[in-house]
């Protein structure tokens, strides 16, 4: 097959177009290039923020003797990840930008631009395993399934919750059966000079990792009131879109709660500017309203035993589900802690993904 | 695969055998040019005969020929040098009037002195043909023919290939008593350059676009002209480029200089046959192609004759490198840019085209080792690159 391997630069994806080579593909480089710099062209804009990640793939792709395109997609991934990412903070949600990133730019913007220009798939360095299994329908065809990583603690599935069928079938996640120190081992024994760089946790376009900051440059930082369940006000607040339904630290409360006990933001509302906080057990819900479903197989028929994980390297949750079109109602099995509106919640059929949908409501009862 | 089709010489060209010859003899002696006993004599006996081959082919004198690293750090000496001096020795020349059409080793130090060393710009746009009219270079003096510190203008363009008339601009800068630049990197070897009739007091020249070896060049610098040295060191080169002399690419450098010179006529003429062909079949394979900058089959001077740059509508230039580059035609998107992003062209952008326009183009350059297999994989290659490319740019939702 014609594969794109898309090279971020970092040891993962080095690997994964090694092993996409090993395995017989007609492999080709590319890393995308997705900050640019805001100055005019006149202001001798060169593009990108990455020149040091493009370079390490550039060397990764010459050691292994694959040609290497660095592909402009930062237009889009400011539009669909960018903008996406502050319009969700400004309507109060907490967004996850790498499911977005997966859904619009890398296996769609990345992966379409692939197929038009003749490669047959896209391979990435997510912990992730695509198992082919019979086509119930069509018991000569095989249809693929996206299953968690071996390295439960590496697992990436849950960012890759949004691939449909179609996407599944064009994607090849070839470090899914390892274990990321293995991948370091490998990536040595190969000669990568990547083979030691740090993992990347942070957002990729909050270069100083600093969220919160980078927030208030674009969203502003007007004080508002934070107030307990009764709407008494307890103390002020730097801006609502900077805090998070289970938070707790930061909170900056003068008076102590009457009974003493810790307070955690229950709720923020970006319209009136307001932080609600209240005691640990109301923080805790049962029912998940989840919009925009995206399945990657057939999408579950009536009501269904899943797991539910609500964020990225969270708990997996016993849980109830069933889809009603675009949206997916979820009764969790006992009350949990911390769900966040705009945050993904992600459905496992043991250790298949079966779909995600992104958090809208949390209720109780 | 046969032989990968190279139609990327604008970028560099391959270095002619003489010239490899020249520079492995000179690798191969001992000899710091400024060195006094008998070796040191021998290299600098090399240096300067190296000196007046280049001043006899290209009709200045030796003492203004100035070696450099290439034409990036020629173009910053006359740019950033000659504003510093010029400005020292009047407080009121703070201002450069500039071509729309400069490389970015013009315009980068021109920003540069704007941001950090209190100058002034006036850019100096282009015509839709990719020219700048002498009358445009007048009226940008005029707005305060005492302030200004320099005037640079580029001999021929390296995107669209569009050769200025210099001779005529020079004319009119030497009215104002202003220095002139002139980056004549990719003029040299294709159009004639005679420097003792054009009156450019800087201009800046590279060797690897004409055979020679990377990482060597020249600025001539007329005898009265300063420029506040860059670096600063043992004083070589009239105190104005400090660093021991490169005898070896000095030595290969003459030799490619004294090439293209001696064979320009020839060598624009072969070119340009070529150059007509690939042009006028891919427009007649495409219709909707257009080509940017002025060009008339049989011109070697107002267009370089080695330059075809082509807009191709719906499509995105990066596609079309790809699809090119694994059907072994290699070729550039316009200018090449450090991480390997394509950014919509300056050049065509000042020449009036939208950024969509500019999106979309291909710049196929010929040099002294192209071949009419060359065109021919280019032309074969084509119709299909240009019908994928247009379905990526479909498929990944962009407007045109």
């Amino acid at each position: 097959m014609r594969v794109v391997a898309a090279m971020s630069g970092g040891v993962d994806s080095a690997v994964a177009a090694a092993r996409m080579l090993d395995a017989g593909h007609d492999v080709v480089g590319v890393h995308l290039a997705l900050s640019q710099s805001a100055d005019t062209l006149r202001e001798s804009a060169r593009g990108c923020c990455t020149i040091e990640d493009a370079g390490d793939a550039r060397r990764v792709a010459d050691r292994l003797g694959i040609p290497f395109y660095v592909w402009d997609m930062a237009e889009r991934f400011r539009e669909d990840v960018v903008e996406d990412f502050v319009a969700e903070y400004r309507a109060g949600r907490t967004p996850n930008p790498c499911l977005r990133c997966n859904e619009k730019i890398k296996f769609a913007a990345l992966l379409d631009k692939a197929l038009a220009l003749g490669f047959d798939a896209v391979a990435t360095g997510h912990y992730a395993q695509v198992v082919e299994v019979p086509d119930e329908d069509a018991p000569s065809r095989v249809r693929r399934e996206l299953h968690r990583a071996v390295d439960a603690g590496k697992d990436q599935s849950y960012v890759l919750g949004v691939l449909d069928a179609d996407q599944l079938a064009r994607s090849f996640f070839p470090l899914g059966d390892t274990v990321k120190e293995d991948i370091r081992a490998e990536a040595a024994g190969r000669g990568f000079a990547v083979a030691k760089k740090p993992d990347s946790h942070d957002i990729c376009f909050i270069s100083d990792g600093n969220t919160r900051a980078w927030l208030a440059e674009r969203l502003g930082a007007e004080p508002g009131p934070v107030v307990d369940t009764s709407g008494q006000v307890l103390g002020e607040h730097g801006g609502a879109h900077g805090y998070t339904v289970g938070q707790r630290r930061g909170l900056g409360l003068r008076t102590p709660a009457e009974d003493g006990r810790p307070r955690y933001v229950l709720q923020t509302d970006t319209r009136t500017n307001t932080v609600v906080v209240g005691p640990e057990e109301l923080l805790g819900v049962d029912r998940i309203s989840g919009e925009h479903a995206r399945w990657c197989g057939p999408a579950p028929a009536g009501i269904v035993e899943v797991g539910a994980q609500v964020r990225a390297h969270g708990e997996e949750y016993p849980a109830q589900a069933w889809a009603d079109g675009d949206r997916v109602e979820v009764r969790l099995h006992r009350r949990v802690r911390g769900v966040a509106p705009g945050q993904s919640v992600v459905l496992y059929e043991g250790t298949r993904v079966v779909g995600s949908a992104t958090i809208a409501a949390t209720g109780r009862g | 695969m046969s032989e990968p089709a190279y139609l990327d010489h604008a970028a560099t060209t391959p270095a002619l055998p003489e010239v490899v010859e020249a520079v492995v003899a000179q690798l191969r002696r001992v000899g710091n040019a400024s060195s006094l006993h008998t070796s040191g004599r021998a290299a600098r006996r090399v240096v300067e005969e190296s000196r007046e081959d280049i001043a006899e082919a290209l009709g200045c004198r030796p003492s203004e020929v100035v070696f450099t690293s290439g034409g990036t750090e020629s173009d910053n000496m006359a740019i950033k040098g000659s504003y510093w001096a010029r400005r020292q020795a009047d407080p009121s020349r703070t201002r450069l009037v500039v071509s729309g059409l400069e490389h970015h080793a013009v315009l980068d130090p021109v920003l540069h002195l704007v941001k950090h060393d209190g100058a002034e710009v006036t850019w100096v746009e282009p015509d839709g043909d990719g020219v700048v009219r002498p009358e445009a270079v007048r009226s940008a003096i005029e707005q305060d023919p005492g302030s200004v510190a320099l005037v640079s203008v580029m001999w021929a363009n390296n995107e669209v290939g569009t050769v200025q008339p210099v001779a005529a601009i020079a004319e009119v800068v030497r009215e104002y008593g202003v220095p002139f630049h002139t980056d004549a990197v990719q003029a040299l070897g294709q159009v004639r350059l005679p420097l003792g009739e054009v009156g450019a007091d800087l201009v800046t020249l590279t060797g690897h676009k004409v055979g020679g070896p990377l990482g060597v060049g020249v600025l001539v610098a007329g005898r009265d002209q300063r420029p506040v040295p860059l670096t600063h060191g043992g004083g070589q080169e009239r105190q104005i480029r400090s660093g021991t002399l490169d005898v070896p690419g000095i030595a290969g450098l003459a030799v490619a200089v004294r090439h293209a010179v001696d064979h320009q006529a020839e060598h624009a003429a072969r070119l340009a046959r070529l150059r007509d062909r690939l042009i006028t079949s891919a427009l007649a394979a495409d219709p909707t192609m257009a080509v940017s900058g002025w060009w008339q089959p049989g011109d070697v001077t107002h267009r370089l004759a080695g330059n075809a740059h082509l807009r191709v509508p719906g499509c995105d230039g990066d596609s079309l490198l790809y699809l090119l580059d694994a059907a072994g035609v290699q070729c550039s998107t316009g200018s090449a840019c450090q991480a390997g992003v394509p950014q919509p062209s300056h050049v065509l952008l000042a020449m009036g085209l939208s950024e969509d326009e500019a999106r979309g183009s291909l710049r196929l350059t010929l040099g002294h080792s192209s071949t009419e297999a060359d065109v021919d994989s280019f032309l074969a290659a084509l119709p299909p690159a240009v019908e994928r490319a247009r379905r990526a740019r479909h498929a990944t939702g962009r407007a045109g």
